[in-house]
């Protein structure tokens, strides 16, 4: 087990190395022209270029790149995005509690919401109950999450004019006009999650229901509530734990989409505007910040199968192999 | 009963005959026709009534896609800057009660005015409310009001063969294009000074003075006009002390004012009329729709084809072989897809985009990064049928790698590999308009446009106009949920064991 979680942890590494190292040459190849402005502002900018070792060789510079990063946590400065000439890494910390707010609340609504109407579906299999909500899961995964955000920015926020339309400025989180205007991004991030889970719990509690264990808990005189929830559902769990434990992890990623509806000044609309504005150093922490979250993740996901279930046995080898 | 029962276990042997000895035992025949993986596929899917509706709805938005922008009375590059956001109107020639181009909507007296005075502009009027705006008692005028007749009056430059044009056009029909020139001097209301609707006395706040009868007075501009007076045989009844072609600078450059929605007849030979509203720039949206529609299925289809011609062979080639191969591949899956897609979408539009346009670099970002989807679970499929027994023997018979790969194993892989083809496509769409809604990829100008650039300039106009958001909204929503549906179903038919496990 242990030597699995490390044999994991390397390679997930190793690929981190080589994204960073892809990533870098790639935006270091992208043409950056300076923009000249009026006065020396252009000029001041391609000094300070010149001193940060922008010209030279792009080898070179990883190596300063990676000594920062590494021995400093030095990932540069801004440029375009934020204020100028501020470490990019204190500039994301000002991005993290909006994401984090809105994900958090997300999050905590979509788990307990899809798990219920999840195990409701299945135990109504094929009834009016279980077509409701199949119909709120395709209409909710296929739709793009943009599309239903509109539509509840139309008409939650303009018609009805129950919340702000945007998310409120600031930094009061725990006041009432903050979190007021934060429920419609929270339930546009929600929607598809809350789908999700229903459709996963519901094909695997569907699954479960039909196994023959399942059978002899009926025959020895459980009802069907109890035969569910004690035998058929804890089972189920398997498979779904794991996901929402790497969801949890994704609090911290903000959905580009979301954010940048409704003015979200988070993390992921950062995201977008140094792609936009070709802030570099923004670009490669945010970069390198989601291929690690992504890389957690996905360790964690194969770890949590594990500890839930000990008959799944670590590192698979060969029989396992599909 | 019981003397014909016997000991099981002790039959004596002379019990024992044979069944035949002379006759030859005939297996009979299979009465039921051969039914071929494909036919037996088409028979559980057209049972699925669900997908067979969706199949429908997606045919009839595929025909929408090629034939909607050539029904349509405009073409896709034509714009009419003064019909901006227009709304959704279906017909001139009748009125439905709705889906005319009209709204209710709320005017203070001077807006209501203005109104008034443009012809047709008032399609009803709903009565006045008396309210507190603004901590101040306000009377409201609610009106359901057109939103092409709202246009109203507008000011062109006309040089003299243009004139001549249009004159003779006014005599031929009777339909009067020119209206006199207002005298902007007697104009108080300091926001209507350059307005060629306001051609009626106001107070400084824009609210119109009216004569005894209640009639608006009008404020033309009087004098001798060279072209009316001169020796025209004007069928319109006017009035011939007022100017209706003010000279401008330059020779040959004359003003005048004319009421757009005939103006609009004279130069189209039609009146303006589109069914699904206009957008920012006058544009009809159902025909951009349309071409959108038509690019995003292009756009789709042929990269999911590329995708899957790719994903198979590299797929079946991981999956056959194994070895050092897969590996490798494996790992370079693994590590582009750790990396956000929107990094690569992003790095290729910005690398690219310039030299060889942003549609295509786009697609061939598609191609370069889908088909690896694709060749998992065709890898998948061969490490599953690759072991069994059928396989075996084939290969014992003599059978080369590639009849076995392409005759034995792909095949049964067929199912797996169409179902998740037809799902490439929705998600290609998804994706296309995703990136064009953050911005990343840019599709409009003004031969071209997608659903995601129009749902993106729709969005900066949502409470003012939703009609430019509406429609395509709506469009990209049922299509992709009529594609999920039907995906779905055709995984059920050519998979049944997987049933009802979305």
């Amino acid at each position: 087990m242990f030597k699995y979680v490390l044999k994991r942890i390397g390679l997930a590494i190793i690929s981190m190395f080589i994204i960073m190292t892809m990533l870098f040459v790639l935006v270091k190849l992208l043409p950056n022209p300076v923009v000249v402005t009026m006065g020396n502002q252009g000029k001041a900018l391609e000094e300070m270029r010149r001193a940060w070792g922008y010209y030279d060789p792009i080898p070179q510079q990883y190596v300063v790149f990676l000594k920062n990063v590494f021995t400093k946590f030095d990932w540069g400065f801004c440029t375009t995005v934020g204020t100028f000439l501020q470490p990019v890494t204190e500039y994301l910390a000002t991005k993290f509690p909006f994401t984090i707010y809105v994900n958090v609340f997300a999050v905590v609504i979509s788990i307990p919401v899809g798990v219920i109407f999840g195990i409701f579906a299945a135990i109504f299999k094929n009834k009016w109950q279980d077509q409701v909500i199949n119909v709120f899961i395709m209409l909710f995964i296929s739709v793009p999450s943009f599309v239903y955000a509109f539509l509840l920015q139309y008409i939650v926020g303009f018609k009805l004019n129950l919340c702000p339309l945007v998310l409120d400025a600031g930094y009061d989180f725990f006041s009432w006009s903050m979190f007021r205007s934060a429920i419609m991004p929270i339930l546009a991030l929600s929607f598809g999650s809350i789908a999700g889970y229903m459709r996963l719990i519901r094909a695997e509690l569907t699954e479960t229901l039909t196994t023959d264990y399942m059978l002899l808990a009926r025959t020895k005189g459980l009802t069907r509530w109890q035969a569910s929830f004690r035998h058929a559902f804890r089972n189920s769990l398997i498979p779904i734990v794991p996901r929402f434990l790497a969801d949890f992890i994704f609090i911290i990623g903000g959905s580009l989409i979301i954010e940048q509806i409704f003015s979200v000044p988070g993390i992921g609309r950062t995201y977008l505007a140094s792609l936009n504005l070709k802030d570099y150093n923004v670009f490669m922490c945010l970069s390198m910040f989601y291929v690690v979250i992504g890389l957690s993740a996905g360790i964690l996901f194969d770890l949590s199968y594990g500890f839930i279930d000990p008959r799944i046995r670590m590192g698979g080898g060969k029989t396992n192999e599909l | 009963m019981s003397s014909n029962e016997m000991n099981m276990d002790r039959i004596p042997a002379e019990k024992f005959e044979f069944v035949q000895l002379n006759d030859k035992i005939h297996d009979k025949r299979l009465e039921t026709k051969p039914v071929g993986f494909l036919q037996d596929a088409m028979i559980r899917f057209s049972q699925n009534r669900g997908s067979v509706v969706c199949a429908i709805i997606l045919l009839i938005l595929i025909l929408y896609a090629i034939f909607g922008p050539i029904i349509s009375n405009y073409s896709i590059d034509e714009k009419d800057g003064y019909y901006q956001y227009v709304l959704p109107k279906i017909s001139d020639k009748f009125d439905l009660g709705f889906w005319n181009g009209c709204s209710k909507k709320e005017f203070t007296q001077a807006q209501y005015d203005m109104l008034d005075a443009t012809p047709g502009a008032v399609r009803k009027f709903l009565g006045t409310e008396t309210r507190m705006i603004a901590a101040k008692e306000q009377t409201v005028y609610k009106v359901l009001v057109d939103s092409y007749a709202r246009r109203g009056y507008i000011e062109v430059l006309l040089d003299k063969s243009q004139i001549a044009k249009a004159l003779k056009y006014e005599q031929e029909t009777g339909i009067q294009l020119f209206y006199p020139a207002i005298d902007r001097d007697q104009i108080v209301c300091q926001p209507y000074k350059a307005d060629p609707n306001a051609w009626f006395k106001t107070n400084q706040k824009g609210i119109a003075e009216r004569d005894a009868d209640g009639n608006l007075i009008p404020l033309y501009l009087e004098g001798e006009d060279d072209y009316i007076n001169a020796s025209y045989d004007d069928k319109i009844d006017r009035d011939h002390n007022l100017i209706y072609f003010r000279k401008m600078q330059g020779d040959n450059q004359y003003q005048a004012r004319i009421l757009y929605s005939d103006w609009y007849y004279y130069k189209n030979g039609k009146t303006a009329c589109f069914w699904f509203g206009a957008d920012e720039f006058g544009y009809d949206i159902f025909t951009r729709l349309g071409a959108g529609a038509r690019l995003s299925f292009l756009l789709s289809m042929t990269a999911a084809i590329v995708d899957l011609i790719i994903g198979i062979i590299v797929g079946s080639c991981e999956g056959y072989y194994g070895g050092w191969f897969d590996l490798f591949m494996e790992r370079f899956k693994e590590i582009i897809s750790e990396v956000p897609s929107v990094v690569f979408i992003t790095l290729f539009q910005l690398y690219f985009a310039k030299k060889h346009g942003s549609l295509l670099v786009f697609w061939v970002t598609l191609v370069v990064f889908g088909w690896m989807g694709v060749s998992g679970t065709v890898r998948a499929q061969f490490y599953r049928f690759k072991g069994m027994e059928y396989v075996m023997a084939a290969r014992t018979l003599g059978a080369k790698d590639s009849r076995l790969i392409f005759r034995h194993i792909l095949p049964n892989a067929s199912g797996f590999i169409i179902t998740s083809s037809v799902l490439l496509i929705p998600s290609v769409i998804f994706s296309e308009s995703t990136y064009s809604f953050l911005g990343i990829v840019n599709l409009n100008s003004r031969y071209l446009t997608s659903v995601g650039a129009m749902l993106s300039n729709g969005q900066t106009t949502l409470t003012t106009y939703p009609h430019c958001l509406f429609f395509p909204a709506i469009f990209i929503s049922i299509l992709l949920i009529c594609f999920n549906i039907f995906g779905n179903g055709l995984r059920d038919a050519f998979n049944p064991v997987l049933r009802g496990s979305n």
